[in-house]
């Protein structure tokens, strides 16, 4: 069989596109906030938990929506939860494996990707009922969202908490002779939960037609 | 083939996807074992180093930048517990030594006297490491501690001077408590507040106490240390392992040799 131009058509495009900024899964659905809050405060460790849970949403994705046709519905969510699961133990242990102090302070945040709605929702609402290809970009997709938003807080956070960007320092400190006194609050939770709320507004005037009528 | 929604197939169906996840994640479990091992003993012998103030927390160390350090500057010493004398270097291979292995081998180890830090059993040697200074002489002693906290056992290292006495450091290197509150052990800032306390009174009994609220500086206050916020239990915890392997128990009959043969 020749390429199919069908592999990667309109539908496909919308399927990795959109979750990306249109239906964002944080910023839009506004789903997996607990662990948004809770690695964001270095870019490094963001970015490390945006290509883990892309992995697993993509690959938990392509798994649930290939057995979809002969999974006994009675049994479809323990299934796609094995399914996730597995993959979750995988990722930390090759974290454990390659980046062993990261996985220290990532610490049960890796973990609960398994119960992180978004890898969920994506498997039950949507590979589901499409087939595999479509459903491995659906899980990229929103696996890309979710750690745009992600690596914009940590940005934010990094840089006003602690001066940095991905651990250099970009703004001299006044502790090491230098100008700049961070803004603790930036590294506590809750200036997680105003950044992202930032976002939602930003993103919800940029795009009127997210707002829902009164 | 049976129906999909009959209770033999569905039997088979879940029989199957539990196998195939099996393999899964025992061959990641497996296949990666040897480097996760490299990986932890690696990240003990930085955590010595941080505890004596080797390195600096958060500094990036490559492999051999802290094999190099620990080489130069780290000797790995074995004792007897009970009775605080060296083994002889050449009788003991200290650095391969397991002291978890060896703590749960009853030919290697003896049941803990009673005590509140939930330490069960002790191994018949322990391993201290001591810190080389520049004329050659022991000018920092790092002691491993390890102790009932609030989800699980907490493993660290405490750094004490030449004088058996002053905090010189303290790390966690394993521990499971609630990331943000007991979590917060693992805090470079808020491990240097041990920095410069003394672990024992004027009767060498041990004294360092995680209290709660804040404690004073070193030298007006020298026994206690913060407490954290929401972890009561977490820094109990601490008092009472650092208590208990300060006392007779633990390594004072070390760290009494160690002062009697100290130079006045």
């Amino acid at each position: 069989m020749t390429t199919n131009p069908a592999l990667f058509g309109k539908k496909e495009q919308q399927a990795l596109f959109s979750p990306v900024i249109s239906v964002n899964p944080i910023a839009v659905q506004v789903l997996g906030i607990c662990s948004a809050l809770a690695v964001t405060t270095r870019m490094d460790k963001a970015l490390v938990m945006g290509i883990g849970v892309t992995l697993v949403a993509a690959l938990a994705n392509l798994a649930v929506s290939l057995i979809r046709n002969h999974t006994p519905s009675s049994i479809r969510i323990i299934v796609q939860l094995a399914i996730i699961a597995s993959l979750v133990i995988v990722v930390d242990q090759v974290l454990k494996a390659y980046l062993y102090e990261l996985s220290l302070e990532l610490s049960v945040f890796v973990g609960l990707i398994i119960t992180n709605c978004i890898v969920m929702g994506r498997a039950e609402g949507f590979a589901m009922q499409n087939p595999p290809w479509i459903s491995f970009l659906d899980g990229i997709g929103n696996g890309l969202g979710y750690a745009l938003i992600l690596l914009m807080v940590g940005f934010a956070r990094e840089l006003i908490g602690a001066g940095a960007v991905f651990g250099y320092e970009v703004l001299p400190l006044t502790k090491n002779g230098g100008w700049y006194e961070p803004n603790g609050l930036m590294l506590l939770a809750p200036s997680g939960l105003f950044l992202i709320a930032l976002i939602i507004w930003g993103l919800r005037t940029w795009k009127p037609e997210l707002q829902e009528k009164d | 083939m049976p129906r999909r929604d009959s209770t033999r197939y569905t039997l088979l169906f879940a029989t199957g996807v539990s196998v195939v996840c099996a393999l899964l994640v025992s061959t990641a479990a497996v296949g990666l074992r040897e480097r996760q091992d490299t990986n932890a003993l690696l990240y003990k012998q930085k955590n010595v180093l941080l505890a004596a103030s080797l390195a600096k927390p958060g500094q990036d160390l490559s492999a051999a930048e802290v094999l190099s350090v620990f080489d130069q500057r780290i000797q790995v010493r074995a004792i007897e517990l009970k009775t605080g004398q060296l083994v002889p270097e050449n009788q003991f291979d200290a650095r391969s030594y397991d002291q978890r292995k060896a703590r749960n081998d009853p030919a290697q180890s003896r049941a803990a006297p009673a005590n509140s830090a939930q330490v069960t059993r002790l191994p018949t040697y322990g391993i201290v490491y001591h810190v080389k200074g520049a004329d050659g002489g022991i000018e920092q002693i790092v002691l491993p501690v390890e102790g009932m906290a609030m989800w699980g056992t907490v493993y660290g290292f405490l750094a004490l001077d030449r004088d058996a006495n002053t905090v010189r450091g303290l790390t966690f290197y394993e521990q499971k408590e609630t990331p943000g509150l007991g979590g917060e052990i693992s805090n470079p800032e808020w491990q240097a507040l041990w920095v410069g306390r003394k672990a024992y009174d004027a009767n060498w009994a041990p004294q360092l106490s995680v209290i709660k609220g804040q404690a004073g500086p070193p030298d007006k206050d020298p026994h206690h240390i913060d407490g954290l916020s929401g972890a009561t239990i977490t820094s109990n915890g601490i008092t009472r392992l650092m208590n208990f392997w300060l006392s007779a128990d633990g390594y004072a009959p070390y760290l009494q040799t160690l002062r009697s043969a100290q130079p006045s």
